[in-house]
């Protein structure tokens, strides 16, 4: 293992020293907690606070996502593992503004678990809750055998679409029912090179040949659904479609948002040859896209891989959304 | 029955058990889960220690509510919820009861209740359960314990993260349901079984 990194107990707590003091004008830390909050705290006043939070190594989420137009405040636990309740509840007080609090949770049972802690904390203390848990990764069948289906990259989307919601005076009620409604129609699937290293394993989750590629794994380097030799772009762009074909059944004529987004380790140059790949065959299929967006937004670590999360437009006020002016770490437009 | 001394005599044992077999416990994790569960337990083994040492619980209550609260702010993921909620219950039946078995089963309840699972689902509760059988017969034995755990092994994971690997989870034990084993272990060596 070759990493930049002192001890490597002390990664999460150094990663959001330099990230504070790297960026004081978009995030201040909130004493003795690894969650983070806005430093613009009048783009917040009147407003329902947005929060996220998660394991930390899928950097920039979710702190580079805190600013105008996006989350209020984040939380950052420890490498792929859920930050403990009283951090969120941090979180949850920093971000409220007497309007309540909306959380993005992705669907992993930690997550789910320390969140709802969390919220049992703010309801004693009168602050209103409510939240959505993401579940966009159609890799794994959502099943009664299952959890249910991963959080991935598709929960940008949902905070940028919330972010901006909030931002317009969106009411907690109002933010939920637009949560909900997007929900379903936003879904991913991704294709990994290479395992992810967690610092203090110090080895991979999992390893694959040199020729070797695996689709469907998740960012924590969950096991995908088929492993094969490594092909070219346009191959693993016709498997990956697919799957999202039959997950939407969509038909010419409809309406996306599509986000490349890279696991880690992959160049930005190979993730614009996939999302040129990826809008030749949406464009032969008649598929009309409304918003793109490429690079790294929700990584795994050192993963290589990218994955295609698709966001169907059924509402023409959600690209509005996506277009709204947003001000953060990872994503900036005017 | 579990007083204030044979608490801290269990929860030191057990915390190091689990800095020994932080290692074995994060590799169980790899195959079927994420790889962590022996560093997010260390972590909290350490916290625990660190709260005990820094203040000496009054009672029964305050131990098992300082030992709740180091692993729900430290330790993360669903174990720390979930190792968390079990002792913040057993904390609040403290207050009424020393009895080991009545503990123990305010803790399972707390679990069951977090997590949502129940016995089969290759999880923690798989070890709780038996043990608080057997602690309401007074009959808890290092056999049970150790059976309990290695049923774990050709079940199929159907809650966590586990569940995502579906069927590859069978011929793995749960790390949940090894350290629960290396919990119960330290509870029979600290005589708080009876």
């Amino acid at each position: 293992m070759k990493k930049i990194m002192n001890d490597p107990k002390n990664i999460v707590a150094e990663m959001v020293e330099g990230m504070v003091r790297a960026y004081p004008q978009f995030v201040e830390r909130l004493p003795e907690t690894e969650a983070l909050v806005r430093s613009d705290k009048s783009s917040m006043t009147g407003k329902v606070g947005l929060i996220s939070g998660g394991g930390s190594g899928h950097e920039p989420t979710h702190a580079g996502f805190i600013g105008e137009g996006m989350l209020s405040a984040a939380v950052c636990g420890q490498v792929f593992t859920s930050p403990t309740p009283d951090q969120i509840y941090a979180a949850i007080k920093a971000a409220d503004q007497g309007k309540g609090v909306f959380m993005v949770i992705k669907n992993y049972s930690g997550d789910v678990m320390n969140f709802d802690m969390a919220k049992d904390m703010a309801d004693l203390d009168g602050i209103e809750v409510k939240s959505i848990t993401v579940d966009d990764d159609i890799a794994v069948e959502n099943s009664t055998f299952t959890q249910g289906r991963r959080g991935v990259a598709g929960t940008i989307f949902m905070h940028k679409i919330l972010g901006a919601a909030a931002d317009q005076g969106a009411s907690l009620t109002e933010l939920e029912t637009l949560a909900k409604k997007v929900l379903p129609n936003i879904k991913t699937i991704a294709v990994a090179l290479s395992g992810a290293t967690v610092p203090e394993v110090g080895k991979p989750g999992f390893t694959l040949a040199d020729d070797e590629l695996e689709y469907g794994v998740g960012i924590h380097g969950e096991p995908g659904y088929r492993k094969e030799k490594m092909r070219p772009s346009k191959d693993l762009v016709k498997e990956l479609l697919g799957k999202l074909k039959a997950a939407f059944n969509y038909q010419a004529g409809d309406k996306f948002a599509v986000l490349v987004n890279g696991m880690g380790a992959t160049p930005l140059m190979e993730q614009f040859v996939f999302m040129r790949d990826v809008l030749n065959q949406l464009k032969d299929e008649g598929v009309n896209v409304a918003f793109t967006k490429v690079g790294n937004y929700m990584t795994s670590l050192d993963m290589a891989g990218v994955s295609l999360t698709l966001f169907k437009l059924t509402d023409d006020s959600w690209l509005d959304n996506l277009n709204y002016p947003v001000n953060t770490i990872a994503w900036t437009q005017k | 029955m579990l007083t204030t001394d044979i608490i801290l005599t269990w929860i030191h044992d057990f915390d190091k058990k689990i800095s020994e077999k932080k290692d074995y416990l994060s590799e169980l994790d790899t195959p079927i889960g994420d790889g962590d569960h022996g560093n997010n337990l260390a972590r909290g083994a350490e916290a625990i220690e660190a709260a005990l040492n820094k203040e000496t619980p009054a009672d029964a209550t305050a131990a098992l509510r300082a030992i709740a609260m180091a692993l729900v702010s430290k330790v993360g993921g669903a174990s720390g919820a979930l190792y968390g909620t079990a002792f913040l219950e057993m904390a609040k039946t403290s207050r009424d009861t020393t009895k080991t078995a009545d503990l123990l089963a305010a803790g399972l309840a707390g679990l069951q209740k977090r997590g949502g699972a129940t016995t089969g689902e290759k999880t923690m509760i798989d070890v709780w359960a038996p043990v608080v059988t057997a602690t309401k017969g007074g009959q808890l034995t290092q056999k049970i314990i150790d059976d309990a755990v290695a049923a774990t092994k050709p079940m199929r994971a159907t809650k966590g993260r586990a569940s995502y690997v579906g069927d590859s989870s069978i011929g793995h034990l749960d790390p949940g349901a090894v350290s629960s084993g290396y919990l119960f272990t330290s509870l029979l060596e600290a005589g708080g079984a009876k």
